[in-house]
């Protein structure tokens, strides 16, 4: 995919055009915001990765000028401020997606992805997701594994129904804790690794080659077998 | 006469000039108008007078002629009282009378006028003034009565002078007014931006003087000792933070600084190095979790986190906290248990709500659960005004001593120094609690510990017409 990071710091921006390069994306980097609002206008772009205070134009500004050009381009902003408040006038502005630095940057990648996916409208409107012989009914809310029918609690069907949405992605614990439960706070102990856990031993149990993998400081996945 | 220039630019000096001009002003026009009015009356007696004797001696005159005319004049002349009489020929030549000459004898007939006159015995030059009436008399002789109003000079002068006078007196009195009040507040306004400077210049403890007056300097220095006192609290809150801060962190930096010079110390596998990497990144999460923790108790305490308000049912926030951690608890072999009342609508923030209430549970589940009684419980329900969030525990608990220290940054007990945390959760819902104009207490649960979080109830909430989007 490719991305426009606007970013005034050059040793953040070229170490995030290191990194997104190293996965495979296309990388174009502006150093303000006006440069930035000048490459974004193009529509050339999959994701926007926006710091929030940037020269010339800040962040917030951009944002709402190309969503007033009808430029509809996936913003994720980066910001040094992470208050509930400084969140909401974020996403308010036009953008898609909030991260506060410091971040890691396995959380940006998958934060990306699901936007890009986004962007591409695949799974959304799909009644029925499937992952191998995992079904999940958004309907009438019916999950099975191999034609056998799964309890889930209301939460681990949200839980599962995020995780299929975006199968093939790497969602982050934060993502979940966000669109799951819409909470945006530091639950101080990894409570969602718990959930998944006991997702994982309704879904998978008995499995010779799991759907639910663990990946190594990034998150959660969920996918047909390994590749 | 440069402190005298500052007085002249003050407030009160410039209010008390335009007074004094103002009733300078009043009081000219007051003057004059007594003096005039005076005048006025004297003149119209004077007239009376003049017209009177006019009468008489014409009377005198048709009767017994000028013979007659002059003698009563000449008797008349000698009366006290400064009526004066002329008679002259047609053509102006003296015939009788008190006076020398007066050019008011050419004037129209039967007019008052104003006119100088001199007496017979008196030197050329000194002349008086009278108010006089010409008359014609029938065959053409001339005949002037007038009366003296040299007493109207007189009045004049007296009133002029005591015009001026007053004038002096007052621009006087209203220069030195004047420059009194505006010493008085000068003084005072200098001693207390004196005393602003002294505290500007670093002593914060200073206080601006106030005087027993109550009036509307010393109002403004009180609210401004207010003020003064309120950022002395906050500096003195920052002051605590700062060293806490630079205290506390130091643990976990110097922990990051010895791994990753551990990690360079000698030759390592990449797998030992990948480790220590690993463990360096985990480290400083810990610390950016612990700055993110700071920074939102101190945002929540300087009260700027208030934009998020919205009405919100503390219930149902009660209720998705206990359900994000039951798993947790399960884990922990403990059981957690809810109890919600219906209708606990607040005016809060869900995510900082959610925030607080998570990690008091978090807090009950790390260091309540022990031993046989493996329980942990939220309660919300309403008590009279106030909404109370109740966790509690059956563990250690903590000592009535040591509740204060508990709750503040950092405040970790040396008796859970061992275990995990930042120490923050308590000081984070407590700020969270003030900034929803709440508290929070420690209570003994005997045994264990309550946590109880109040806030003001709002009302019950409106009849559920709309289906809510969370679930």
């Amino acid at each position: 995919m490719r991305l426009l990071i606007i970013e005034d710091d050059k040793e953040a921006g070229a170490y995030l055009v290191k990194a997104f390069r190293e996965e495979g994306h296309v990388v174009d980097l502006a150093t303000d915001g006006l440069e930035g609002y000048a490459q974004a206008r193009e529509g050339q772009h999959d994701v926007l990765i926006v710091d929030r205070m940037l020269p010339k134009l800040d962040g917030l500004s951009l944002i709402s000028s190309l969503r007033e050009q009808g430029v509809e381009t996936p913003c994720l902003i980066l910001s040094a401020l992470g208050q509930v408040d400084d969140r909401v006038k974020g996403l308010r502005a036009g953008g898609d997606d909030y991260l506060v630095k410091p971040y890691a940057f396995s959380e940006l990648l998958a934060r990306v992805e699901v936007l890009a996916r986004r962007r591409k409208g695949a799974r959304g409107e799909e009644t029925v997701y499937r992952v191998g012989d995992l079904e999940l009914d958004r309907l009438s809310h019916n999950v099975t594994v191999g034609g056998r029918e799964v309890t889930l609690q209301p939460r681990e069907f949200r839980l599962l129904e995020y995780l299929m949405k975006h199968a093939g992605q790497v969602v982050t614990r934060t993502m979940l804790l966000e669109n799951v439960w819409d909470y945006h706070f530091d639950p101080q102990t990894n409570v969602i690794d718990v959930h998944i856990s006991r997702l994982r031993s309704k879904i998978d149990k008995g499995r010779a080659t799991p759907l639910l993998h663990t990946v190594r400081g990034a998150g959660y996945m969920i996918r047909e077998s390994a590749r | 006469m440069k402190a005298l220039a500052k007085l002249f630019r003050t407030t009160a000096f410039k209010l008390s000039a335009v007074y004094f001009l103002l009733f300078a002003a009043g009081a000219v026009l007051v003057l004059n108008s007594v003096g005039r009015h005076v005048e006025t009356v004297l003149d119209e007696q004077i007239a009376r007078s003049i017209d009177g004797e006019i009468h008489l001696l014409e009377e005198i005159y048709s009767e017994g002629g000028l013979l007659q005319l002059s003698r009563s004049i000449a008797r008349r002349a000698r009366a006290p009282g400064g009526m004066i009489y002329l008679v002259t020929t047609p053509v102006g030549e003296f015939v009788g009378g008190n006076i020398v000459a007066s050019p008011a004898i050419g004037a129209k007939e039967r007019t008052l006028v104003e006119t100088l006159y001199r007496r017979h015995a008196e030197a050329p030059g000194e002349t008086h003034i009278a108010l006089a009436k010409l008359v014609i008399l029938p065959d053409g002789f001339r005949l002037l009565v007038g009366q003296d109003i040299e007493h109207h000079r007189v009045l004049r002068e007296i009133l002029g002078e005591g015009m001026g006078t007053s004038l002096f007196w007052l621009a006087l009195i209203g220069t030195l007014g004047g420059l009194y009040v505006a010493y008085r507040m000068l003084e005072r306004v200098e001693e207390l931006s004196a005393t602003a400077r002294r505290i500007m210049s670093g002593d914060l403890s200073e206080r601006l003087p106030t005087s027993e007056a109550g009036d509307e300097l010393d109002r403004l220095a009180g609210n401004l000792n207010a003020m003064l006192e309120r950022i002395g609290q906050l500096m003195r809150g920052l002051r605590e933070v700062s060293d806490n801060i630079a205290h506390d962190l130091k643990t976990p930096l110097t922990r990051l600084r010895n791994r990753a010079e551990a990690a360079l110390r000698g030759d390592k596998s990449p797998e030992e190095y990948r480790a220590a990497l690993a463990a360096v990144i985990d480290e400083s999460d810990g610390l950016i979790r612990i700055f993110n923790a700071l920074l939102m108790i101190a945002r929540a305490e300087a009260g700027n986190l208030g934009a998020g308000m919205e009405e919100v049912d503390v219930g149902e926030i009660a209720d998705e906290i206990v359900e994000l951690y039951e798993p947790l608890a399960e884990e922990l072999g403990a059981s957690l248990e809810v109890e919600t009342q219906k209708g606990l609508v607040a005016r809060g923030n869900r995510e900082l709500l959610g925030q607080a209430l998570g990690n008091l549970v978090d807090n009950a589940l790390k260091y309540g659960v022990s031993g046989a009684s493996r329980r942990v419980s939220v309660t919300a329900r309403r008590v009279g005004a106030m909404i109370e969030l109740v966790v509690a525990d059956c563990g250690p608990g903590v000592a009535p001593q040591d509740r204060e220290k508990a709750l503040e940054r950092f405040g970790r007990l040396e008796s859970s120094r061992s275990l995990q945390g930042s120490g923050l959760g308590l000081a984070m819902a407590l700020a969270i609690a003030r900034l929803h104009q709440g508290n929070l207490r420690l209570e003994d649960n005997a045994p264990g510990l309550r946590v109880v979080f109040s806030m003001p109830w709002l009302r019950a909430p409106p009849p559920a017409d709309t289906p809510s989007d969370r679930a």
